[in-house]
């Protein structure tokens, strides 16, 4: 039986084949070749789209262009979501490549925010981490961190160092033994067809009575419709980098898995498709 | 944390135990009496029963409790009878003891009792001193009493031989009734309380503990001459008292306090190594001069007591100074009574509900503890309804007492105002019951309130009886267990003890997880495989049909910086700051690899230093006792002896450093997870476990892997001794003698997160003690004092003299260690010592004595102190007995459920062999004891199962006819030392056979063949060697002193025989390994 390590690896090294094709719309001097590129699931998509502005900036004079962003089919890609959830949310049971449109023109103002820099990703990355430290030891580690490590779990991130930001990342996720796991887990659920960007709410990974809480249980609090009921066929995929793990999979052990590096557990409830 | 045990009584006199990894009250079935009180300590339990009678139940252990019974057979010499028996009449007795002063004739010895078996019949002993005597074990002297031979000579007038009968006892595990009887006859009265402690006060003999009781009439008796060998003493001595005492409470070292009649507490003082007894009481007063005291409750450094309102209280300011404390503190909760177990661990029996509590939060700093948190888990019978025959007994033990049951409910006008009404009521019933059919009331016998008819003193002391009455219809169904009395001191918990104990209803869910070495559910769970499977076919799906992709992430390299202290290599030698940093690149494999560089100034011109990650052979953390230190060492590096040693500020950044350096080398090394079941196995001085993955031609190819160039990477633990054989069975043995078992994990210690398996971790504790000498000089005027000569060395000093250290300066080893206990005199010290503890000498450094002399001018004492670490790693406790060696076979086994020979030998020298070792189990389940006429202190096991042991006078042993059917073998062969040498530890690989000696010269032994096992003689091989290891192509690894570097000497090296060949067991050189790392054990496969 493989080790849990060997999940945080997995994790770690997912990647998403990703063509990217630039709009009709904009402006080119030759046709546009596509780019191909292998996305890691644990990053942001500004992050590591630096070869796919240079690959369409050849063929684009200088005025056409403005901020890049991306959409998939009609949807503006959020950048501040990790890239493996917006797989999982908008594309997950899509052929791959996965197909991206690459603007240069008309930036959605009020789909995306800006990313001007890499520092504002750093930024928004560090806020998260941040926030899930709260919830799991009311911040008391990450504040006991020092700069120098705030920035390790950022360059590991960044230059996709597992080991680097796992060294430091390993005092974030844990917690005294005779807790049985963290204060509140952090995760977010996504829906695709809400309006509410996602749900969050406080949630214990053990009940009062002792016993360790699933990911069923997490759903049944916040979001039952997710559960299927008896008598009825599936209607929502629970997607976690992925995959589907099982309803009785201890959220605790999720957390500590199957996190993001912002320390968020990302959870897509996606329509089953209909085929 | 070993299995111990809680006990408990019910207000039926039911006993009960609860083991701190069951879930339920065991009854103690065995039990034909009722209980009224027990006193347990973790070899065995005291009890009175209802016939207050005291009762003994000793705990089975895998060795038994044995005692050798010698005497010896005296001859002389005449002409005519040749040695006969016919002696001078100036002469010793025909058959006399040792000293020939006691008439002892083999009928004269007997059982002490009925609970002592003989094992087998009177024998002669043909071991003289190491060697073996002629057939008949005679021994020649010219004289009674001298020097005796082996060898008979012209002038051998006398000769003597002795003769030996083991006797065992035999009651364990039951109830055994104690003879109460004192020296002078059968006691007055019976007993009414009991405490049994005093195991810390001297470790001489073996196992002695204090017994104390007092009897109904309010007298105190001391139980003499309980220890190991025997375990129900030899008689009761009178203690004499300032008044009558009604509950007494003893701890396990010098605490003794009880309480009077009159509801004043009494200290015992004066309790010493040399008086257990103690000279004299001292009174103090009640807490509460309302409510005088009702019981009183002792620890090592606590005293506990309850009053007549039931409030508890905890006694301030004693410590080994002042065993009467300064003042009482009220604490919240009202109890029965509270009883202190080990580790200063609080139990008590709650007066509402009469559940038994447990003191929460009790810690060396923090002893009062925080709060009471009740035990709540059910009784074995809780599930079947209680028998009637129980309910029967009680009456029956009712009856006994039932004429001062009357009496005492008569007495019992309460003082206790609020219940008095109802109370009353009850009692004029249980007047009718009493006259008609005598209530079932056990605890009546704290009866003395009958004869001394003084209400206010006794009611509360009632209280339990009347509970009974309360209950008397329905008590066999109560859903609640009624606790009347608690006894934790055999049971080994603390504050950061993980009991399942206090919330029933995760009991079973935890359960399951004490299981020892099991895969545990969660690693088999659905829902786990579910991830991985999907997991897998994620990246098939998402990944295997687009490698050609392009990274969006070019790797680059990383580079971790800080600083730290360098010992720099010029001299002077001295700790200069530095810059460190670790380049981590990817080589051209996709493996990780890295560069050391070491940042320095050297005449004002900045230098550095680099090492290559994948040349590092072994991280280690050096021992320091103010600095966070650790070096670093190459093939290189060893050569010269010479590692690079660092210092980090903290001992977080070192364990950072350290685990990110360990984690880089292994991953530059391609070696990830647990070590794998060929590993060699090491310990260093300081007690850190490494392991080293053996290349596949180590032992085949011409040209092994030199010794210098061996990878060596660190796994949690910490441990004095480690065996491993080659199907991954590997056993260690820690510095307190516990014995640990390996679990198939990884990381544990500083190797956090990524290099430390999720499973298979467990908390590490070991115990070692700290040395200081107190130094002296005679002075004509002032006798010893401490002022010495200007040339001598420092008053308080180390073992040399040469370092100062103080009581005050000395610190523990390292900062992992923590002081548990204060200092205190070590009469354990070779050479002997006095009364307190003083060794006689003419002069500093010389031998020592224990006695004084004229001629001696100086004296020094040796103080101890205790030292406690707790860490963690891949190891699980193998309890209960402690080992001060371990050996595994080194092959053999090929499937996984075939049995896998292991030997032992017990801290007391006993010789033991492990039952039922298997790849799956690899801890065992049991020891089989293996007698032998004396202690030993080394063992191996070798191919072919040959099993060689040294024992204590230094001869060697080899066991015949060991066999898988016959696991044990069936006796010891004899086999002499090297001449004038005594061994000290022995080897065995697949033929050959090596020992080392006390002063470090290695020996092997010679003409080992099938037919003769034995062998013939000793070669001297090599000295300066502290320990060797054969393995099982009789490779032979030895740790050496004195190894030569190029800038220095080493001690503690690992080092290969080189040309070690079939026809050539002995070999030719030795090949130098790694450098002084202090490596105290290996033995490989």
């Amino acid at each position: 039986m493989a080790d849990d390590k060997d999940v945080l690896r997995d994790v770690w090294f997912g990647r998403i084949p990703t063509c990217f094709t630039l709009y009709q719309d904009e402006i080119t001097e030759r046709e546009a070749e596509p780019f191909y590129l292998l996305l890691p699931r644990m990053s942001y998509l500004t992050l590591v789209t630096d070869k796919v502005k240079k690959h369409f900036l050849k063929v684009m004079k200088a005025e056409d262009i403005e901020e890049m962003w991306f959409d998939f089919e009609g949807t503006s890609l959020k950048w501040h979501y990790p890239i493996g959830l917006l797989f999982d949310l908008h594309a997950s049971n899509t052929a791959l490549p996965w197909s991206i449109t690459v603007h240069f023109k008309n930036f959605p103002e009020r789909d995306l925010l800006h990313c001007p820099s890499n520092s504002v990703i750093e930024a928004h990355f560090m806020s998260s981490i941040k926030e899930a430290d709260a919830l799991k030891h009311k911040s008391q580690v990450i504040n006991d961190m020092q700069k120098k490590d705030h920035k390790q779990l950022w360059m590991g991130l960044q230059n996709d160092k597992f080991d680097q930001f796992w060294a430091m990342n390993r005092k974030l996720m844990e917690y005294p033994t005779e807790e049985g796991g963290f204060r509140y887990i952090p995760f977010r659920i996504y829906l695709t067809m809400s309006d509410r960007p996602f749900i969050q709410k406080l949630f214990r990974p053990i009940s009062p009575d002792g016993h360790t809480h699933t990911l069923g249980d997490l759903l049944k609090e916040v979001y039952p419709v997710a559960i299927p009921n008896d008598d009825e066929s599936k209607r929502y995929q629970v997607v976690i980098h992925g995959i589907e793990p099982l309803l009785e999979t201890p959220l605790q052990w999720l957390s500590e898995h199957l996190s993001h590096p912002d320390n968020f557990l990302h959870i897509s409830v996606i329509p089953v498709p209909s085929d | 944390m070993p299995v111990s045990l809680l006990w408990a009584v019910d207000v039926y006199g039911r006993v009960y135990s609860l083991s701190t990894r069951g879930q339920q009250w065991e009854q103690c079935r065995d039990a034909v009496l009722e209980f009224k009180r027990v006193t347990a300590v973790q070899q065995c339990c005291w009890g009175i029963a209802c016939d207050h009678h005291i009762y003994l139940n000793v705990h089975s252990s895998d060795v038994p409790i044995r005692y050798q019974e010698e005497t010896f057979e005296n001859q002389r010499w005449n002409p005519l009878d040749n040695f006969s028996d016919r002696l001078l009449p100036s002469d010793r007795w025909q058959w006399s003891n040792i000293t020939g002063l006691e008439h002892q004739p083999l009928d004269s010895f007997f059982l002490p009792s009925s609970n002592w078996e003989w094992e087998g019949d009177w024998y002669i002993d043909e071991n003289f001193g190491g060697e073996p005597t002629e057939k008949e074990g005679w021994t020649y002297a010219i004289d009674f009493p001298a020097t005796y031979t082996k060898d008979k000579k012209w002038n051998s007038c006398v000769r003597r031989r002795r003769w030996i009968r083991y006797r065992r006892y035999k009651a364990t595990d039951t109830w055994a009734k104690i003879p109460s009887e004192g020296h002078s006859g059968p006691l007055p009265d019976p007993f009414n309380d009991i405490s049994c402690g005093g195991w810390e006060i001297s470790e001489e003999p073996r196992g002695r503990l204090s017994l104390w009781a007092v009897s109904l009439q309010g007298k105190v008796w001391f139980r003499e001459g309980i220890h190991h060998h025997s375990p129900e003493g030899d008689g009761w001595e009178e203690v004499s008292l300032p008044g009558e005492v009604v509950q007494i409470s003893c701890g396990p070292g010098d605490l003794v306090w009880a309480v009077l009649w009159e509801g004043q507490l009494i200290v015992r003082e004066g309790i010493t190594r040399d008086c257990p007894r103690g000279s004299s009481w001292v009174v103090v007063d009640s807490p509460n001069p309302e409510a005088g005291a009702i019981h009183v409750a002792v620890g090592d450094n606590v005293v506990w007591a309850v009053t007549k309102d039931n409030k508890v209280w905890y006694r301030r300011g004693i410590n080994s100074y002042n065993p009467r404390g300064s003042g009482w503190i009220g604490m919240i909760g009202e109890m029965v009574m509270i009883n202190v177990g080990l580790n200063d661990q609080v139990w008590g029996i709650s007066c509402e509900d009469r559940a038994v509590y447990f003191r929460q939060g009790v810690t060396s700093s923090e002893l009062s503890g925080k709060a009471w948190k009740a035990v709540n888990v059910p009784r074995d019978g809780d599930i079947r309804s209680h028998s009637s025959a129980s309910s029967s007994s009680l009456h029956s033990a009712g009856c006994f007492f039932s004429g001062e049951v009357r009496a005492q409910s008569v007495m019992s006008e309460d003082s206790d105002t609020k219940n008095g009404p109802q109370r009353a009521v009850l009692e004029e019933a249980s007047l009718r019951e009493a006259d008609a059919k005598s209530p079932p009331l056990t605890h009546l016998a704290v009866g003395p309130a009958g004869v001394r008819g003084d209400a206010a003193d006794t009611c509360s002391l009632s209280s339990v009886a009347t509970y009974t009455l309360c209950q008397e219809e329905p008590y066999g169904a109560d859903e609640h267990p009624l606790w009347a009395w608690v006894s934790g001191g055999g049971c080994g918990v603390d504050c950061h003890s993980q009991l399942n104990w206090f919330n029933s209803a995760t009991a079973l869910s935890s359960s399951v997880q004490s299981m020892s070495l099991s895969i545990s559910p969660a690693q088999t769970a659905a829902w786990r495989k579910q991830i991985f499977e999907q997991l897998s076919e994620r990246s098939k799906r998402e990944m295997d049909n687009f490698k050609h992709y392009e990274q969006a992430i070019e790797q680059s390299v990383w580079v971790k910086k800080g600083t730290m202290q360098w010992w720099r290599d010029w001299k002077p030698h001295k700790w200069v700051d530095v810059r460190f940093a670790l380049e981590q690149f990817s080589g051209p494999e996709g493996n990780q690899d890295g560069i050391l560089f070491l940042y320095y100034n050297f005449n004002e011109e900045k230098k550095y230093l680099h090492a290559f990650i994948n040349e590092v052979t072994i991280l280690v953390p050096v021992l320091n006792d103010s600095k966070h230190t650790f070096a670093i060492y190459t093939a290189e590096r060893t050569k010269q002896r010479w590692p690079i040693r660092l210092a980090a500020a903290t001992e977080l950044e070192m364990h950072d450093w350290l685990a990110l350096l360990s984690v880089s080398c292994c991953d530059s090394r391609g070696i990830q997870g647990p070590p794998s079941k060929q590993a060699l196995w090491s310990v260093t001085c300081k007690g850190d476990v490494f392991v080293c993955e053996p290349s596949p031609s180590l032992e085949t190819c011409p040209y092994p892997t030199p010794c210098d160039q061996m990878f060596w990477h660190q796994v949690g633990g910490h441990l004095r001794l480690v065996e491993s054989n080659s199907l991954g069975v590997v056993w260690g043995v820690g510095y307190d003698h516990t014995v640990w078992v390996y679990t198939g994990g990884y990381g544990g210690g500083f190797l956090q997160g990524l290099a430390r398996s999720t499973d298979n971790i467990y908390t590490q504790t070991d115990v070692k003690c700290v040395y200081i000498y107190e130094n002296q000089r005679w002075n004509p005027v002032t006798g010893y004092t401490n002022r010495g000569l200007p040339t001598d060395r420092y008053m308080w000093s180390d073992a040399t003299g040469l370092q100062e250290c103080t009581k005050a300066n000395t610190k523990p080893p390292s900062p992992h260690w923590t002081w548990v206990a204060d200092w205190a005199i070590d009469y354990g010290i070779s050479g002997g010592t006095d009364r307190e503890g003083w060794q006689y000498a003419a002069d500093f450094p010389t031998s020592y004595h224990g006695h004084k002399t004229l001629k001696d001018f100086v004296r020094r004492r040796r103080w101890a102190r205790k030292c406690k670490l707790t860490t963690t790693g891949p190891w699980q406790e193998v309890p209960p007995i402690p080992l001060s060696d371990v050996t595994i076979i080194p092959c053999g086994a090929q499937s996984i459920v075939e049995p896998i020979p292991l030997w032992a030998i017990s801290n007391k020298g006993d010789v033991l062999c492990r039952l039922g070792v298997t790849l799956l189990t690899p801890a065992g389940t049991s020891w089989l004891h293996v007698g032998t006429d004396q202690p030993f202190k080394s063992i191996s096991i070798g191919g072919a199962s040959q099993v060689w042991a040294i024992a204590r006078d230094g001869s060697a042993f080899y066991r015949g006819s060991v066999t898988a059917q016959s696991p044990s073998g069936d006796c010891w062969y004899h086999i002499p030392s090297p001449v004038r040498q005594k061994l000290q530890q022995v080897s065995v690989g697949r033929t050959s056979v090596y020992t080392v000696d006390q002063h470090g010269n290695l020996w092997f032994r010679q003409g080992l063949t099938p037919s003769c096992p034995q062998g013939s003689s000793w070669e001297h091989i090599s000295n300066n060697v502290r320990k060797v290891s054969v393995g099982p192509l009789d490779q032979v690894w030895i740790i050496a002193d004195k190894v030569q570097g190029s800038h220095s000497l080493s001690c503690g090296t690992v080092c290969h025989r080189l040309g070690v060949q079939p026809m050539e067991p002995k070999g030719q050189s030795w090949d130098y390994g790694i450098g002084p790392t202090h490596v105290t054990g290996s033995r490989h496969t």
